[in-house]
């Protein structure tokens, strides 16, 4: 057993777990945070993605003890209260999503793309960007749809603040 | 996954002593080292994290010497702005492992470790003719490969650095499995001031190896039409359910010639 401390979503936790323990399921059985999901658990479908000190990462290929010490932002931190993240609402808006299953890892693999690519993204690179994240209904096309918007969305909002503070 | 003892090294030092108590495994990036326990394919007794230790980090570029730090994730090798003026192909070559979560987290020392027969570093480092560093010696990597999951590396050894010379002219083409990233052959070729080097990755039976025959064919003429005609045998090769040995060998001139090309662009 170890002491894992965490600070997820802005709160300082802390917990026992085996060491064996992995992330994911120290965030979804021992905090109750239960957005991030466990697909395939074979780091190949990304249902569990979540940030570890500003990186998307798969969480069900790192163990709980691994990640002590850092901060964690998953599904459940993105929006401002009832505000959605701008990039929820861009899956909400391009209906991004089916039954809902891939969508908490899409969303964090989103913004960490959208992040990474403050000059814009185009439609081949959101797609080869997702290579680690895998959706069974929607064929991919409305999510590619809905993080080139969020993208478009968040620079806009970018520009709006710059204007407001100079 | 079987119960298991984590423990966090504070330095490389303190990572070599605690190796020692009973059947312990370096822990890097931990993306196959993980998945490999969760489906108890290995059932290490201790884990040593390695990777935050910082004097494991970091891409230095002096003059045409590059030294990468062991525990250097694929995506920092991949966006390292020095790397990619000093020798854009492995940088180039970081960008195609995997998929990006992973490449968060993936190391260059954890890829070489472990030496899986389809993996991208072992090629670029033998056609690099990279030394490996590690807390005990220099290795070459003509000599650090070994076969199928095998190194030169000894009990308790542990990779510290990888370094080499920038060749002139370097590239990596993969020809990827779809499902898992992985090569099902890529080929990594440098021109530099020893010569041509071809390694190639994904297709041998005894894992990456250095191909004679693009080597001589290229040493006239580092042009990609000096490979026109070329007949990559089958023996030694691969066959699985991805691709059967004659395919691999065909994929192995077309690797070349579009590496070639690469490099000559």
């Amino acid at each position: 057993m170890s002491d894992v401390s965490l600070t997820v979503n802005g709160k300082r936790v802390s917990g026992s777990a085996e060491d064996r323990t992995l992330l994911v399921h120290f965030l979804r059985e021992h905090l109750g945070l239960t957005g991030t999901h466990v697909g395939c658990d074979t780091s190949q479908c990304g249902a569990c993605v979540v940030h570890v000190d500003g990186r998307a990462v798969k969480s069900c290929t790192m163990l709980a003890v691994q990640a002590s010490g850092s901060t964690i932002v998953t599904i459940e931190g993105l929006a401002n209260g009832a505000d959605l993240h701008p990039v929820q609402a861009a899956f909400k808006e391009h209906h991004g999503l089916q039954c809902g299953f891939c969508t908490p890892g899409m969303i964090m693999t989103a913004t960490d793309m959208i992040a990474r690519h403050p000059q814009g993204l185009d439609e081949a690179t959101v797609r080869a960007e997702l290579d680690g994240n895998i959706c069974r209904c929607t064929g991919y096309h409305n999510i590619v749809k809905a993080i080139l918007a969020a993208s478009q969305a968040m620079a806009k909002g970018s520009k709006g603040k710059a204007k407001q503070a100079a | 996954m079987y119960s298991v003892n984590y423990h966090r090294a504070a330095s490389v030092a303190d990572a070599a002593k605690l190796l020692k108590g009973g059947d312990a495994k370096l822990l890097s990036g931990g993306m196959t080292l993980i998945p490999a326990m969760k489906t108890r394919l290995a059932s290490p007794s201790d884990l040593v994290d390695v990777s935050r230790l910082k004097e494991l980090q970091g891409v230095k570029v002096s003059g045409k010497t590059v030294t990468i730090g062991a525990a250097t994730t694929h995506y920092d090798v991949s966006t390292d702005e020095k790397l990619k003026k000093a020798c854009p192909a492995l940088a180039h070559m970081a960008s195609l492992i995997g998929d990006p979560a992973v490449r968060y987290k993936g190391t260059i020392g954890g890829s070489i470790a472990n030496n899986d027969p389809a993996a991208d570093y072992p090629a670029a480092l033998l056609a690099l003719g990279a030394t490996i560093v590690t807390n005990k010696r220099e290795i070459v990597a003509d000599k650090f490969f070994k076969g199928l999951f095998e190194t030169a590396l000894k009990e308790g050894e542990i990779i510290t650095a990888i370094t080499f010379i920038a060749p002139a002219k370097a590239a990596y083409q993969k020809f990827r499995n779809p499902a898992s990233r992985y090569a099902i052959v890529g080929v990594f070729v440098t021109k530099g001031k020893d010569g041509v080097r071809a390694a190639v990755t994904g297709a041998g039976d005894d894992g990456v190896f250095r191909s004679k025959e693009i080597e001589a064919a290229l040493a006239k003429k580092f042009d990609a039409s000096s490979l026109d005609g070329l007949k990559v045998s089958a023996d030694g090769l691969m066959s699985d359910i991805h691709a059967s040995a004659e395919y691999r060998a065909n994929l192995i001139a077309v690797m070349a010639r579009r590496a070639v090309a690469a490099a000559n662009a």
